[in-house]
């Protein structure tokens, strides 16, 4: 957990989330969350049907490599919202870093949070996820 | 609407957190009660939605993805083939926590839609967004995580 007197608005963190992601990482996230779309699996169906280059990765698996940096940040089980906007898709072979940024520490409710500002890019520096946080301080 | 019920078990995070590439040992613990769930973990729910559509179904002969052909989908004559299914694409996510989610949960699904609205985009044409909300509630009714969910559907491939 986030210690109130250890914080100040303007702090980031950075995490490396994948180096190179592999087509195998993306089957692994859609058999564990059960989203099977073969847009993220099937090159044939992408290419052919869909239009696309290639299979590319859940918007939900980019969220959930974000969130590794997310709690790792903040700590377990302090999160009170996390929301993000998908802007850009997230391809095999893509290496992504993502930065959390303290824009306010607030008094709500008897409780001390913190308001976090999320931005994941790619290699190329696109930003793929842009989001926020709420997470409890001690 | 749905149907989803969810037993919220230790090797069902277990495999999450791997295909997230996270290592948190707090997602891998021996013990049901040292277990927690990572944040996104509630999208997993859809594996317990009987008729979650991006799933194959069971005897069904009208998935979407490729066998000998690019696409499963029988074409209708209407045009509307798979691809009209592959358009559809997540804008955005966003979860609200209320309590934490446990390890022997049975979690229920509520879902709600929400607004919709369009944009015209230079990447894909014109977009058509839809939100819906989902509340997620345990056995004892209390409401664990709200989630809310943009859909958007392009009118060709997004340009990269």
């Amino acid at each position: 957990m986030l210690k109130k007197n250890e914080i100040k608005i303007g702090d980031t963190y950075s995490e490396k989330i994948v180096e190179d992601l592999k087509r195998t990482q993306i089957v692994q996230y859609a058999g564990a969350s059960g989203d099977y779309n073969p847009l993220h699996s099937d090159d044939k169906f992408t290419k052919e049907i869909a239009g696309y280059p290639g299979v590319f990765a859940h918007g939900m698996l980019s969220m959930g490599m974000t969130g590794k940096m997310l709690t790792n940040f903040v700590g377990d089980g302090t999160l009170k919202k996390y929301g993000v906007r998908f802007t850009n898709q997230v391809w095999p072979g893509d290496s992504l870093e993502s930065t959390a940024t303290i824009i306010d520490i607030k008094e709500e409710d008897g409780e001390t949070l913190a308001e976090i500002a999320i931005e994941t890019k790619n290699q190329d520096g696109a930003t793929v996820i842009t989001g926020s946080a709420t997470a409890k301080v001690g | 609407m749905s149907k989803i019920k969810m037993p919220v078990e230790k090797s069902h995070i277990m495999m999450f957190a791997r295909s997230i590439g996270d290592a948190n040992p707090k997602y891998y613990e021996e013990k049901d009660e040292n277990v927690i769930a990572p944040p996104t973990f509630i999208q997993s729910s859809a594996q317990f939605d009987p008729e979650y559509f991006l799933r194959p179904k069971i005897g069904g002969d009208n998935w979407f993805g490729s066998g000998k052909e690019a696409t499963g989908m029988k074409s209708s004559g209407s045009g509307s083939g798979g691809g009209g299914a592959a358009m559809g694409l997540h804008a955005e996510q966003h979860y609200e926590y209320h309590q934490p989610l446990n390890v022997g949960d049975v979690i229920t699904a509520e879902v709600k839609p929400g607004k919709s609205w369009e944009k015209e985009s230079k990447r894909a044409g014109k977009l058509k967004f839809s939100e819906s909300v989902t509340e997620y509630r345990n056995q004892d009714g209390e409401l664990i995580i709200t989630a809310t969910s943009v859909g958007v559907v392009t009118e060709k491939p997004v340009e990269n």
